[in-house]
């Protein structure tokens, strides 16, 4: 893919008056692409603190969806609403389009049923976000030719208690993305706060990509 | 701050309404009372009324204990008082005891005015329509326009439910715990064994059992035992009771050998004395009438089309009796309307009953959501 779908991102969010300096610029970049006051769908949504982000920063509503009982008395506490399901027994109770974006923020990579969950997404929602980290980001790329699997700020688990059982890099997502019936939108490519558009698939830790059903 | 001691001590009260109550069933009460608690202090702008609503043995007194009485502390005192899951400091709570109840409220026991003899028989089957209306009343009394939540376990949720249909604009939060939008065959079934149980009773005399100076105990006391069965999981029976013989040896007979036995005879036993048989077919009938989709063609989605509140909904993974399927149910009805709902589904082993047991996660649970309603 070439890279002109890589849309400046901080250009976007200075329009949408959202701070570049956030903690979390992985929020922003999400925030960026959400259209204000709309229905949103976190998938794997942790503490809710993407939620709780999307609410303040762009009167987003919407749900969580969570396993993990300490996240879900966090997302109790963010005061964001949370539903506490597997996301791999499918997506069940909610209706087909009833979301304007459905986001699965550094989670693809630990689901099990990959191909399952990106057909439900496209199945709730107008548009899906996914954020993952980039296996082929030149760290990684350094320590699998050192002959170790990477450890590093975005996959920071070893080998044998890793949750991430399906990484992929760029080229990989986009590839599974033709096979599946998803048409990217757009993609942001970001190494810490920074975005990258040269050699994205390299030099970039975090992707994000939008994308809606193939029509 | 109040001294968390002073909160503890509750005086039950009592209101008496003589607008004539229609009711479900057609029938009609002309007067009627009801017998409440509260906790805490209603705020100036009357903005933190939370009613408790009752499952099927439960009453008025919800949390404290009287002052003569220190043992008689309330049915869910683990989660409402002082710096609690629904913290008195910041709530004022209102727990009351249902239409047709043994414990205050008019009841079968009661003396029905036309007769100057108890209801007995008389007494009309009451629904949770019915139960919220008297409660939508009873907050009239209280001058409380908008409640901050009705919450309860159990029959408890089920009204919650139901007050979200009555009275979308009365009602901010729904805390549906334990519940279900409608019984299952299985569940109606074991209502039916237990009222089988009292009305086959020689003691009952047809409900009119008051007038001729006995109780259905044998027949009570059966409902009980079948219910408590029900309200705990198989591996908390197990684990404890298992196969434990009171002494130690096979006894060949048919008299308690058991512990389980002793347990459940016991608890049968103790509640013949505190309960009545007319309230207990009471509300196992309103149990299995409850299923606000009916009217919608059995679509629970339409069903709350008319609701506007905020829900929590959890439920207990053991609980086969109102399985975390059924509150998952509501979940989707509620998502199918936009409304706002968070569901948890508490890992627990004691079943039904978990709903009133203390659980560390279950009441952080409650808390963070109750501190995020707080005005």
């Amino acid at each position: 893919m070439s890279s002109n779908i890589d849309q400046p991102v901080f250009n976007v969010m200075n329009k949408l008056n959202i701070s570049t300096t956030v903690s979390r610029p992985d929020f922003a970049a999400i925030a960026a692409w959400i259209k204000p006051c709309s229905k949103v769908l976190d998938l794997g949504c942790g503490d809710g603190s993407l939620l709780r982000f999307l609410r303040d920063t762009r009167d987003a509503r919407g749900y969580g969806v969570e396993i993990d009982d300490a996240n879900i008395l966090a997302c109790f506490n963010n005061g964001v609403n949370v539903i506490q399901s597997d996301l791999e027994s499918g997506l069940l109770s909610f209706e087909s389009g009833s979301f304007d974006y459905v986001v699965l923020s550094q989670t693809l990579q630990a689901v099990k049923n990959t191909e399952n969950i990106v057909k439900e997404m496209l199945r709730v929602s107008k548009e899906g976000i996914v954020s993952f980290p980039n296996f082929g980001y030149w760290r990684n790329r350094l320590q699998v030719v050192s002959g170790h699997m990477p450890v590093s700020e975005t996959l920071p688990y070893q080998w044998f208690d890793t949750p991430n059982i399906h990484n992929c890099t760029l080229g990989d997502f986009e590839e599974f993305c033709r096979q599946h019936g998803a048409r990217i939108l757009e993609r942001r490519v970001m190494n810490r706060d920074h975005q990258i558009t040269f050699l994205p698939n390299l030099m970039g830790m975090l992707a994000f990509y939008r994308f809606e059903k193939q029509k | 701050m109040q001294d968390p001691s002073s909160t503890d001590i509750v005086v039950p009260q009592s209101a008496r309404f003589n607008t004539p109550l229609c009711l479900k069933s057609g029938a009609v009460l002309e007067n009627y009372e009801l017998v409440y608690e509260t906790y805490g202090e209603l705020n100036a702008t009357k903005s933190n009324a939370v009613l408790v609503c009752h499952a099927l043995s439960g009453n008025h007194h919800v949390a404290g204990s009287y002052a003569d009485s220190p043992k008689s502390v309330g049915w869910w005192n683990n989660m409402i008082g002082f710096d609690k899951s629904i913290d008195t400091r910041k709530f004022f709570v209102v727990g009351v005891n249902n239409l047709g109840g043994c414990h205050g409220s008019t009841g079968p026991a009661s003396i029905n005015p036309k007769t100057g003899k108890c209801y007995g028989a008389d007494f009309p089957v009451v629904t949770v329509e019915d139960w919220v209306q008297t409660q939508a009343r009873l907050a009239d009394h209280l001058g409380i326009n908008q409640f901050a939540a009705v919450g309860g376990g159990s029959l408890g949720g089920m009204q919650a439910l139901q007050w979200t249909l009555d009275f979308p604009e009365r009602i901010r939060h729904a805390l549906v715990i334990a519940a279900a939008a409608k019984l299952t065959a299985q569940n109606i079934a074991f209502n039916d064994v237990a009222r089988q149980a009292i009305i086959t009773d020689q003691d009952f005399h047809g409900g009119d059992y008051y007038s001729h100076g006995v109780v259905p105990r044998r027949g009570l006391r059966l409902a009980r035992m079948l219910g408590h069965i029900t309200y705990l999981s198989d591996d908390s029976m197990a684990a404890k009771f298992g196969r434990e013989l009171r002494n130690g040896a096979l006894a060949f007979g048919f008299d308690v050998e058991f512990e389980i036995e002793s347990y459940l005879r016991y608890q049968g036993d103790k509640f013949v004395d505190q309960f009545d048989a007319n309230t207990y077919l009471l509300m196992t009938k309103a149990l299995d009438y409850f299923d606000p989709a009916h009217q919608h063609n059995n679509d629970l989605g339409a069903a709350f089309r008319a609701a506007q509140a905020n829900f929590l909904i959890l439920s207990f993974t053991t609980d086969w009796r109102f399985s975390p399927e059924r509150s998952r149910a509501i979940v989707k009805a509620l998502l199918d309307n936009d409304l706002n709902v968070s569901y948890a589904e508490i890992t627990s082993s004691h079943g039904h009953d978990s709903f009133l047991m203390e659980d560390r996660h279950y009441h952080k649970l409650v808390r963070a959501y109750m501190d995020n309603i707080a005005t």
